[in-house]
């Protein structure tokens, strides 16, 4: 089969999916959640159901502005306000109190303070350099071209850059949220990306020792060699991220929906944007050559 | 040839079962109950979990998470590194006394602000807790009352002690030296101006009586004044280890030198939230382990078993390695360890398709399967390294205080890293026998 015909299709998505990550950032920006923007989160559990307006109202009469309430699976409220110390922590628990006029228990408080944000942003900006750096380095090594490894990375990078470009869609119309979490989930994304890619690459140098030929007709077998391991290895990871993001609870479905989008991009990635990079580059540098 | 294959079967019947046998091994060294003979898998991994609990993360079993910045500005800086030990030091103290079991506390340095992570597993009143461990410590000299001190019992010693004006605050440092003469270690400690004035005050009055040091209302030493002392400068001699002398020091510097300390971050997380969150990850871990067995089986038929099988040691493997290493599990670890049972069956998928293509060219199935072995071993093995590297920024094992270094993120690099290297082994080298077998059999 012939994969790379439809170059200019792939090369099309990416540029929409990259285009419509551009936009969401542009005009809503990146849902930060308070890992980085600091704030705090409180949840609560209580046996008795109320209004989270009328939670919220109660809150601002004693004092105590809620940014939002969301209510988390059957009983648990989760609370969202800017820095607070005990003493506003135990107001709000008691204005619960009256409200469901019984006991509320706290399960959950985090407080972050306004400097984390920034720290972690650095953190993981030299995470990234970091491993970005040394996969090059690995990958042209390894494959003996420096063309190699910077198509790998583009597409790592195609697929890091649309990962969150979805996750500040998600943010606008679901509420999802960017954490220490969805770090995590980015890099590895980027491993996962570069790990498929590696694949391929094998198949075409190992095609190219072989047999050699024209670049895109290696590239065109490798291709065809490697998909239905992509596609069925891409399956079992889903199968496990979906179990996770499905059934593993509040905390962390964001952190598996990251992963199982990543997945997703990662395998697209690797044969339709990392290859047909590569032979692109090879050819117009033939066609240069040969002028 | 057939002998080869008689051998091969051996392998096969020894392979998995030593698996889980050698682990079963290291990891009853500490119980000496299980004899080596006969273990199943299903019993090995019910012995473990008996003898080795897995060590749970706070956001698993609850407990509070904070992070106090200490403001070190008014420390000089070749100062602050003993500020912060002693700090630490004195955090640590405070933390014992809540009796938590197995807290953590370290050291973060990020661009000049250092930062201390106390993590309090299962603890029950964070806000106590939160109160007591982020007070500035308060070292204070004190005298001992006369006719009394020879009862210094346990009891109310604190009533017989006399503080004096002589406090952490006219202290200017403290180190550890050697005794010029036995060259045993000491502490020497080092006042200010107007502290050793007092200082010398005091030990002309106690000469011959024990001077107290408190930190924290705690006795840290009580050396006995052979001298009136001047000049500023004082020794403390004892029978002291290097490590005693060490400890000494630090406890009295982290009165010399006063850090008070902010709370920036707090993530207190309640038992039942813990236990849930373990619930539905088990939950959702066994429904994900088994659509990707039935998955195999459907798409690979036989083979799909085999890698089962690989993925069942896989797990077991894995489960025996948290508890040995041991791995604080947490939610991002759990992700973690799901996210490379997915990454363990590629290495099968690799293989399985090779051998595909490989038995498509008509070649015996035995050759088949050595080729698209050795064949996908290539891409099996830069293909993970690559997740490795990642893994290992993530991990962070060197401490750069640039990276990451919070207990969830590294977590989950830890898991993903080990599931690696096991599935690396599991996938290639396991399968591997359990196919040659496999093949075998069918002659």
């Amino acid at each position: 089969m012939d994969w790379l015909k439809y170059r200019v299709a792939y090369f099309g998505l990416s540029v929409v999916l990259v285009g419509i990550s551009v936009y969401s950032l542009v005009s809503w920006g990146l849902p930060l959640g308070i890992d980085f923007k600091g704030g705090s989160i409180l949840e609560y559990s209580s046996e008795k159901n109320f209004s989270t307006e009328e939670a919220v109202s109660k809150a601002g009469e004693a004092g105590i502005e809620v940014e939002s309430v969301q209510v988390v699976g059957e009983k648990n409220y989760l609370f969202r306000l800017g820095q607070v110390g005990s003493e506003e922590r135990e107001k709000l628990r008691e204005v619960l109190r009256k409200l469901v006029d019984g006991e509320v228990e706290e399960v959950q408080f985090q407080n972050v303070g306004p400097l984390i944000g920034p720290e972690l942003v650095k953190k993981t900006i030299y995470a990234l350099l970091i491993s970005a750096g040394a996969i090059l380095t690995w990958v042209a090594y390894q494959f003996k071209s420096v063309r190699f490894g910077v198509c790998a990375i583009l597409a790592m990078l195609h697929d890091s850059f649309v990962l969150v470009g979805l996750f500040s869609l998600l943010g606008h119309f679901f509420g999802a949220e960017i954490d220490y979490l969805f770090v995590t989930a980015l890099l590895t994304t980027l491993s996962f990306s570069v790990h498929d890619t590696i694949v391929v690459y094998d198949r075409i140098r190992e095609i190219r020792k072989k047999k050699g030929g024209k670049v895109s007709e290696v590239a065109n077998k490798a291709l065809s060699e490697t998909m239905r391991r992509s596609i069925n290895n891409s399956v079992t990871i889903i199968l496990m991220l979906l179990a996770l993001a499905t059934l593993g609870g509040t905390s962390v479905r964001w952190f598996a929906l990251a992963l199982l989008l990543g997945t997703a991009l990662g395998t697209y990635s690797s044969p339709f944007v990392a290859v047909p990079l590569l032979v692109s580059w090879d050819e117009s540098v033939k066609r240069f050559r040969k002028t | 040839m057939y002998i080869i294959l008689v051998t091969l079967a051996c392998l096969f019947v020894s392979l998995p079962r030593e698996i889980p046998v050698k682990f079963e091994v290291g990891g009853m060294k500490v119980d000496k109950t299980l004899v080596r003979k006969d273990l199943n898998i299903g019993i090995g991994n019910f012995k473990l979990e008996r003898s080795f609990d897995l060590k749970l993360g706070l956001d698993l079993v609850g407990g509070s998470y904070l992070v106090f910045e200490a403001d070190t500005g008014s420390i000089i800086e070749e100062r602050r590194t003993d500020a912060i030990e002693s700090l630490r030091d004195v955090m640590e103290r405070r933390v014992n006394l809540f009796g938590v079991s197995e807290p953590n506390i370290q050291t973060s340095s990020f661009e000049g602000i250092d930062r201390i992570i106390v993590e309090l597993p299962g603890i029950k009143d964070p806000e106590a807790a939160k109160a007591i461990v982020g007070k500035t410590a308060q070292l204070v000299f004190a005298e001992v009352s006369d006719g009394e001190k020879e009862e210094s019992g346990e009891e109310g010693s604190e009533v017989q002690f006399k503080m004096t004006e002589l406090t952490g605050a006219d202290l200017k440092s403290a180190a550890v030296s050697y005794d010029s003469v036995t060259g045993k270690p000491v502490v020497v400690i080092e006042f200010s101006g107007e502290g050793g004035e007092k200082f010398a005050e005091l030990t002309g009055n106690n000469i011959g009586k024990p001077l107290v040091i408190l930190l924290d209302n705690q006795i840290v030493s009580a050396p006995l004044v052979q001298d009136r002392i001047v000049g500023g400068s004082a020794q403390i001699t004892g029978d002291f280890t290097l490590d005693e002398a060490k400890g000494l020091a630090i406890q009295l510097n982290a009165g010399a030198l006063p850090v008070s300390v902010q709370l920036v971050e707090e993530r207190t997380v309640g038992a039942t939230l813990g236990r849930e969150s373990v619930e539905k990850s088990v939950k959702a871990g066994i429904v994900g382990l088994s659509l990707v067995l039935i998955f195999m089986v459907v798409f690979y038929g036989k083979l799909g078993i085999v890698a089962d099988i690989g993925l069942v040691i896989f797990g077991i493997i894995t489960l025996a390695l948290y508890k040995l290493v041991p791995v604080v599990l947490t939610l991002p670890g759990i992700a973690g360890f799901l996210l490379s049972v997915g990454m363990a069956v590629d290495a099968n998928i690799l293989i399985f398709e090779r051998f595909r293509e490989e038995k498509k060219k008509g070649v015996n199935m035995r050759l088949a399967l050595e080729t698209s072995f050795d064949r996908a071993w290539d891409s099996i093995k830069d293909a993970n390294i690559a997740t490795l590297v990642t893994a290992f920024v993530l991990a962070n094992p060197l401490g750069w205080s640039f990276l990451h270094n919070s207990g969830p993120v590294r977590g989950f690099a830890i898991t993903l890293a080990l599931g690696i290297g096991v599935s690396l082994f599991t996938g290639v080298f396991v399968s591997r026998n359990l196919l040659r077998v496999f093949v075998g059999d069918k002659g």
